[in-house]
């Protein structure tokens, strides 16, 4: 797949000539000279005997089974009649005029069929040219490779309930569900395992469900439960834990590809633990996945869009982002869209659709321009950062909110006269509401790596790489004489850090001296430096006044900012500078600004207009919003009060002196304003974008323009127009979608038995695996449906089945008939995934600290484990229960992700995966053994054996091993446990140097009332428990 | 054909059917797991002896190569000051580059009109040959009849994260296995306790970072293993605190016997790969630390790379290069990320071949004076080149840099059947644009497998449904660099 770049090279014709590269893709005009071609052969033609051998050693290379370049295969009579690129290559009757007799001819010098291998013979020629007008016949039947039209593919067809399966053995299924397993396994000669014993059973369904082993309290009490629903109500418990929306949310999370940084080469951190927030969430609360769907795709355009429904969408948001200096930002846009498409084929919709990125591939179910057309749907959007302020904050500010009103109130109670001298203000509002000339920027550029995207509006949004400082050059003509003043817009904007108008990670800027250079038009020698004399802003950042943006120096690190109280912030700025004299040539003017912005810390404008006015003296920047100038063009009796008090609000504040005080308590109260955390979203954009398809996937290479669409091999598109990522989101999320219920019971399914029954879950495809039992399959994604799309009334399904109840011990007749158990004639076994390990060891030692959500967290990481990291990045390890969090709340950094999580399969979130490896390494090995934190966790675990444990050593070893397993240890193992115990018992017995630094990771703290000889012992045994694969194993 | 498909599943087999025979016949003695476990491969697995996800397996013909010591130079070395001598940019130094020349062109950080910059270093020709190389280079000038040079190399990407992934993984997209992944992949792992893809780093982080080395759609256990730079070669490599080698010994046996007990009462063969994994990573904690010593080597030797033990350093790595393919690593891949000179590239090409020429040339010598270098493919270069034209930028603190430039770079080759003191391509007279032998990254790639064994369109693996390989759709062997 070659993505960009070299075609730019054409322009060099010595290059196209020898280039490897060169494109077939010619336009028709190429002068053809028919007289050229060998006649006809004057014989009968037979295809079989004549005309295939010629494809099959010249033609199929390129146009077969492997390769269609040019979008044509010869292999396949319906695809060859069909054609290429260019439409059909051939037409009965019409050899002379069929391209596939002009290519292999060599009428065109620059493109000859073959490209590659000998060139057909001038005989061979005369039989293709005599096969074509002979009619072309192809009998049916004697293609070289079949073909399966999409179309029929089972997957794209809407799964049927499929009436359950008659089976012999009635007593063993509990659920309709079982009857397919069952009625497959008797086919097959086989009888399902027994029933697990009950201890196998709870810490089984503890691990599915909520990923955290049972306590042995827990498992007591389920063991001493002879109700006939105990095993129900052991299910309840846990599908209502809310550490069931970690276990099921952190699945999703893989097909989300989440994680805390931006990725590519600074991968530097973004805050988007929100969405993991939400995720877990809506798992626990049971959102039906139809809703869970629409939400990630398109929760900011619901008509009743919340604040949690927009924070779904970062689902989209997870995409990466390259900051690297130089880059184009357009470039990465696009690459951020073509990965949305990606997770969204791969999570929702079990297909893989990258490769119709480039090109339309024979088999595959979308086209080149199908794959536009939903990129169509994705492409009109700003990517803000949104605020999300918890219930408490969200309270508090509606009591500052009511205090500052009281402020207000009691200042309009004391003051008669405001309303008279409102009028007045009013008429001096009226008054600078002045007619500036905005200018078009004819060229400009900022620092290093900056890049500017010109809006419609004129303003200049500047994105790619945020250099710490820069210096804008801004360029533009103006016929305006009597020129007296100059704006300068700060405008803020969703695609800037927290909404801009700055470029600074809080949205800020410092502009820190602009000047302005003039030039005659028709005389370019000339230039004039304009002076200012009078600079006002709508509002500078106590410091920062306006005044020194033109007090002719940088170096003093002052100039105009914009960061105002909490709750005022990241909003448009303005600034108004007068000049000395006025200017402009009779024959227009050169502009040339350049606003220098030294202050350091990326604090440069993020979006930024400029304008100009002629004739105005004594200017002022204009303090009001378009709101609040739509408010002041009403007369008063027509406006509301709250409308009044917005414009009494600015009214006080622009009399600073007169309220004094109580602006100054006000500010008090505004200080107190509480910031929520910002989540990355999506919000449909200001400015629409036009989708063309990028020819073979260059981005520069734009054809023709699409409009929103569906491939046309699923469900219709409901009709209506202008169709938007909402009306995108539901379809995805229609029942009629074949492909949603099915992709997403299947992945259920994998969790709970280690593979699918479609064992490929990113790709449901023509190429995909049949499904191990196809009706089963049906039967969940139908009942998955009919049970309004509840996931936990599916896995209460599951796992109160028979078949997941099953014991999984394996006999060898069993393992060689079914070693990866496909048929479930037996219990699942295998390890759990690499978070789970984490979280049995913290569990298990009693230092996991079981806060569900917030802001990811920094446990101990391996020294140097960020060494080949971008950037020589900080870590900072978290204090106190921080450092003990499930391992799903692990800060994820993605080019140096956590190293003991990865060693375990742990994807790296650059994109989405759906289908985790499950190795078994010396790394591992290596990790669990020696890592710190799990030394941490033997030591911590020894500490509480050696406490809770009992009064002797032969309990504590059960209690130990009832911790890791849940079950008591056999005589064999208990000897074996005491065995290594009294060996490091009498090993550390006078040695505690050693028993110290085994037993305690932190000798600053000495436990109390323990002996650390006989804890150092119990650490040497945990660890091994802990390394045990039981412990780590679903079994 | 995908010569690697289902070896899994027949390794699988193979041992369980051994294993259950064990069991059936004598019990589960640890005599028959011990058998077992001894053949063992890093990674894994009492699969088997003869099949196994690591075990050396031979590729589809006769290699000309069997390791390769890649030395990539991140950040992009400015091939205009150290190989490709223009003497046309002396004659128009400090002029705008023609437009004609630029057109169309991305930049990451100069203007499209930027000025010519003829390059400060002193070229002259060494070798039979009369290869030019600058004066920045004097170690390399001493093996250049050893080297095969091309100057022809070009890319796809130009911003560094995707040009390094592109040329680590052939693709710019994230999620494809890395080089050394796929031949591992490919190859198996002929050490015994040592892993068959090692990582070394000097110099600064990494662009493209761990996708660098990573396995992308690939099992885990051809991922490249990091060895890191101080403190334990591989990560948690060393005991805890406290715990000696006997102490660990003896936790593993009784680990060894609750986990074989259990595999009695269960039967699933997975926990016998996870016996033999400890006993692998047991054998790791002893071979690691071995390989690294440094102060086991020569003066003699550690003079001529420039190498201190206990320093770590590129020449340092170099050396640990050549020891690791000794013990039979097949890849290894230095990162040395340095190059990107924006800035005063006279002075940063000049530091970093300070830190770089003795030892790359040193490694050359070495391996031949061994005997090894006639099968060990070295490979040096980076992600793209650099412009010629001058990349300047007051405010930016920039000056007398070069930016990135994907249209033309240099790399060279020594060993492993590549044709020594060849000079393969050949640029524009401003070095701008190639003229003469372009070998793209995808060609690079399928030479470099040729070289191996692989014909590089038979190496895939079925994901998501299609084939995939290295080279994607493309790359032509570059039979010109070949002997």
């Amino acid at each position: 797949m070659r993505r960009r770049g070299f075609m730019s090279l054409k322009m060099l014709p010595l290059l196209l000539a020898t280039s490897l590269f060169l494109f077939c893709h010619r336009g028709d005009g190429v002068d053809i000279d028919v007289s050229k071609l060998p006649p006809p052969a004057t014989r009968k033609i037979n295809f079989v005997a004549d005309i295939q051998p010629i494809f099959e050693k010249s033609c199929y290379t390129c146009h077969g089974e492997k390769m269609q370049r040019g979008d044509l295969r010869l292999d396949i009579k319906q695809l060859a009649f069909q054609g290429g690129t260019h439409g059909a290559v051939f037409t009965a009757g019409k050899s002379a005029d069929s391209r596939l007799i002009h290519l292999v001819a060599g009428l065109d010098p620059d493109l000859v069929m073959p490209q590659k291998g000998d060139r057909l013979t001038s005989e061979q020629v005369s039989i293709l040219r005599a096969w074509i007008d002979q009619g072309a016949v192809w009998p049916d039947g004697v293609d070289k490779a079949k073909f399966v039209d999409p179309k029929d593919h089972w997957a794209f067809k809407a799964p049927v309930r499929p009436a359950l399966p008659k089976v012999k053995n009635k007593k063993w299924g509990r659920n309709p569900m079982d009857a397919f397993v069952l009625a497959r396994l008797e086919k097959e000669k086989l009888s399902p395992s027994n029933e697990a014993d009950k201890v196998t059973l709870i810490r089984r369904l503890s691990l599915d469900l909520v990923g955290l082993p049972p306590t042995i309290e827990e498992v007591d009490q389920f063991l001493a439960d002879k109700s006939a629903d105990a095993y129900d109500k052991l299910v309840e418990r846990l599908l209502s834990s809310p550490h069931y929306g970690e276990r099921w949310g952190r699945h999703w999370l893989d097909a989300a590809r989440y994680a805390d940084t931006n990725g590519y080469e600074k991968d530097l951190p973004r805050t988007i633990w929100p969405y993991r927030d939400w995720v877990i969430d809506a798992i626990n609360k049971d959102l039906p996945f139809d809703e869970f769907t629409i939400q990630q795709i398109a929760g900011d355009l619901l008509p009743n869009a919340t604040t949690q429904t927009r924070v779904a969408t970062g689902f989209l948001r997870n995409s990466m982002l390259n900051e690297e200096g130089g880059i184009d930002p357009e470039q990465f846009r696009v690459e951020g869209i073509i990965d949305r498409i990606d997770a969204i084929g791969k999570s929702f919709l079990g297909l893989t659709v990258a490769c119709a990125q480039c090109h339309n591939h024979k088999y595959d179910p979308v086209s080149h321009k199908e794959y536009y057309q939903f990129f169509a749907f994705l492409n009109n959007d700003d990517e803000p950062e949104l605020e999300v302020p918890s219930a408490a904050q969200l309270k508090e500010r509606e009591k500052i909110q009511k205090t500052i009103s009281k402020i207000e109130d009691e200042l309009l109670a004391q003051h008669a006269d405001i309303p008279e001298k409102m009028q007045a203000w009013e008429e001096r509002m009226r008054e600078i509401n002045y007619e500036w000339e905005v200018l078009e920027p004819e060229s400009y550029f900022g620092a290093v790596g900056t890049k500017f995207i010109k809006q419609s509006d004129h303003s200049l949004l500047a994105l790619g790489s945020s250099p710490p400082y820069s210096g804008y050059t801004f360029v533009a003509k103006t016929k305006a004489t009597n020129i007296t003043g100059v704006r300068v817009e700060a405008i803020a904007d969703p695609n800037l850090p927290n909404g801009g108008p700055g470029r600074a990670p809080n949205g800020n800027f410092v502009l820190s001296e602009i000047s302005l250079e003039i030039t005659p038009l028709d005389d370019r020698s000339r230039t004039n430096q304009i002076t200012f004399t009078n600079a006002t802003a709508d509002f500078s950042q106590p410091g920062f006044p306006v005044s020194t943006a033109i007090d002719g120096t940088t170096t003093n690190k002052l100039g105009w900012a914009g960061e105002d109280l909490p709750g005022r912030r990241n909003r448009n700025r303005t600034a108004v500078f007068e000049t000395e004299e006025n200017f402009g040539f009779h024959a227009g003017t050169l502009l040339t600004f350049d606003l220098k912005q030294v202050y350091g810390g990326e604090l440069t404008l993020g979006r930024f207009r400029l304008s100009i006015l002629t004739e105005k003296r004594s200017l002022q920047a204009d303090p009001l919003s378009q709101t609040q100038r739509d408010i002041l063009a009403k007369t008063p009796s027509k406006r509301s009060k709250a409308e009044q008090r917005e414009l009494f609000t600015v009214y006080r504040l622009t009399e600073g002196k007169r309220f004094a005080e109580a602006n100054k308590k006000i500010d008090e109260e505004q200080k107190k304003w509480p910031v929520g955390p910002r989540t990355l979203v999506l919000a449909k954009t200001e400015f629409p974008r036009e989708t063309h398809i990028f020819r073979r996937g260059d981005f520069k290479s734009l054809g023709e323009q699409v409009s929103p669409g569906t491939p046309a091999i699923l469900h219709p598109l409901p009709k209506t127009e202008n169709p938007n990522r909402l009306d995108f989101a539901k379809w995805l999320a229609d029942k009629k979608n074949p492909m949603l219920a099915r992709v997403t019971m299947n992945r259920v399914w994998q969790s709970y038995f280690g593979e699918g029954l479609v064992t490929t879950p990113e790709d449901f495809g023509t190429r995909a695996e049949k499904a191990s039992h196809p009706e089963l399959l049906d039967w969940l994604a139908t009942e998955f449906m009919d049970r309004n799309w509840s996931l936990k009334e599916m896995h209460r399904l599951i796992v109160t089945s028979a078949t997941y109840r099953q014991s999984s011990k394996i006999t060898p007749k069993l393992y060689e008939l079914d070693q990866y158990n496909t048929l479930l004639a037996r219990g699942p076994r295998f390890r759990v995934e690499a978070e789970i390990i984490r979280d049995i060891g913290l569990k298990t030692s009693g230092l996991l600290d079981p806060t569900i959500g917030g802001a990811s967290v920094y446990p101990t990481l391996p020294d140097g484990a960020l060494a080949l990291a971008w950037g020589n990045p900080k870590w900072g390890t978290s204090e106190g229960g921080d450092r003990y969090r499930r391992a799903m709340y692990t800060f994820w950094k993605r080019t140096a992700p956590y190293p003991s999580m990865t060693i375990f399969d742990a994807p790296t979130a650059d994109f989405s995966c759906v289908r985790r490896n499950r190795s078994n390494t010396p790394l591992q090995a290596l990790t669990t053994l020696n890592d710190a934190v799990f030394h941490e966790i033997s030591q911590a675990m020894a500490l509480r054996v050696y406490k809770e444990g009992g009064a002797d050593d032969r309990s504590r070893a059960i209690f130990a091993f009832r911790l890791c397993t849940g079950r008591v240890p056999d005589g064999f193992e208990l000897k074996e446990i005491l065995a290594l115990l009294d060996d490091q018992k009498s090993y550390f017995e006078d040695r505690t140097d050693k028993a110290i630094a085994v037993a305690l990771s932190d000798t600053t703290k000495f436990p109390e009332d323990v002996n650390l000889h006989r804890v150092a012992a119990w650490t040497m045994v945990t660890r091994v428990l802990l390394n045990m694969d039981v412990t780590i194993t679903k079994e | 054909m995908n010569f690697h498909e289902d070896l899994n599943n027949e390794a699988r087999k193979l041992v369980t059917r051994r294993w259950f025979f064990k069991q059936c016949g004598v019990g589960l003695g640890s005599i028959g797991l011990a058998s077992l476990l001894n053949q063992s491969m890093f990674g894994a697995s009492a699969r088997g002896k003869v099949i196994d996800p690591l075990s050396p397996k031979p590729p589809h013909f006769a290699p000309k190569a069997k390791r390769i010591i890649y030395l990539f130079q991140a950040g992009a070395p400015s091939q205009l000051d150290m190989f490709d001598y223009k003497p046309a940019l002396e004659k128009y130094d400090g002029q705008p580059v023609p437009a004609e020349v630029v057109k169309g062109q991305n930049y990451a950080f100069i203007r499209p009109d930027a000025e010519l910059f003829a390059s400060k270093f002193k070229f002259a020709q060494h070798g039979q040959n009369g290869a030019w190389l600058s004066d920045a280079l004097p170690h390399l000038a001493e093996v250049v009849d050893d080297i095969t040079l091309v100057k022809s190399m070009t890319t796809d990407a130009f911003n560094h994260a995707p040009a390094q992934i592109f040329m680590s993984t052939g693709s710019t997209l994230f999620g494809r296995p890395s080089m050394g992944s796929w031949v591992t992949y490919g190859l198996g792992n002929e050490s015994e306790n040592l892993p068959g893809f090692v990582v070394l780093s000097s110099g600064g982080g990494l662009s493209g970072g761990s996708s660098l080395y990573g396995c992308g759609f690939l099992p885990t256990v051809y991922q490249g293993v990091t060895f890191r730079r101080s403190g334990d070669p591989i990560l948690s490599l060393s005991n805890p605190a406290g715990i000696t080698r006997e102490m660990q010994r003896k936790s593993l046996d009784t680990l060894k016997n609750l986990n074989e007990h259990h595999l009695e009462v269960t039967g699933d063969p997975e926990i016998a790969t996870r016996i033999n994994s400890f006993e692998m990573a047991y054998r790791m904690q002893m071979s690691a630390p071995e390989l690294v010593d440094l102060t086991k080597e020569s003066k003699e030797t550690l003079d001529m790379y420039g190498a201190v033990p206990g320093k770590a350093s590129f020449a340092n790595n170099c050396l640990l290069a050549r020891r690791m393919i000794e013990r039979g690593v097949r890849f290894v891949q230095l990162f040395h990320e340095a190059w990107d000179h924006h800035t005063d590239v006279t002075g940063g090409v000049k530091k970093q071949c300070g830190l770089t020429d003795k030892a790359s040339a040193a490694l050359i010598k070495d391996l031949k004076q061994r005997g090894l270098l006639e099968d060990t493919l070295v490979i040096w270069g980076g992600e793209f080149g650099r412009t010629p034209m001058v990349e300047t930028n007051a405010e930016a603190g920039r000056s007398m840099g070069r930016d990135h430039h994907p249209q033309a770079f240099t790399m060279w080759f020594a060993g492993g059947g590549t044709k020594p003191g060849l000079v393969l391509g050949e640029t524009d007279e401003l070095g701008f644009h190639i003229t003469k032998d372009r070998v793209h990254v995808h060609d690079l790639h399928a030479t470099i497998l040729h070289q191996l064994g692989f014909d590089h369109t038979k190496l895939t693996y079925r994901f998501q449904g299609r084939d995939f390989r290295l080279t994607d759709v493309h790359g032509e062997i570059v039979h010109k660099i070949l002997a």
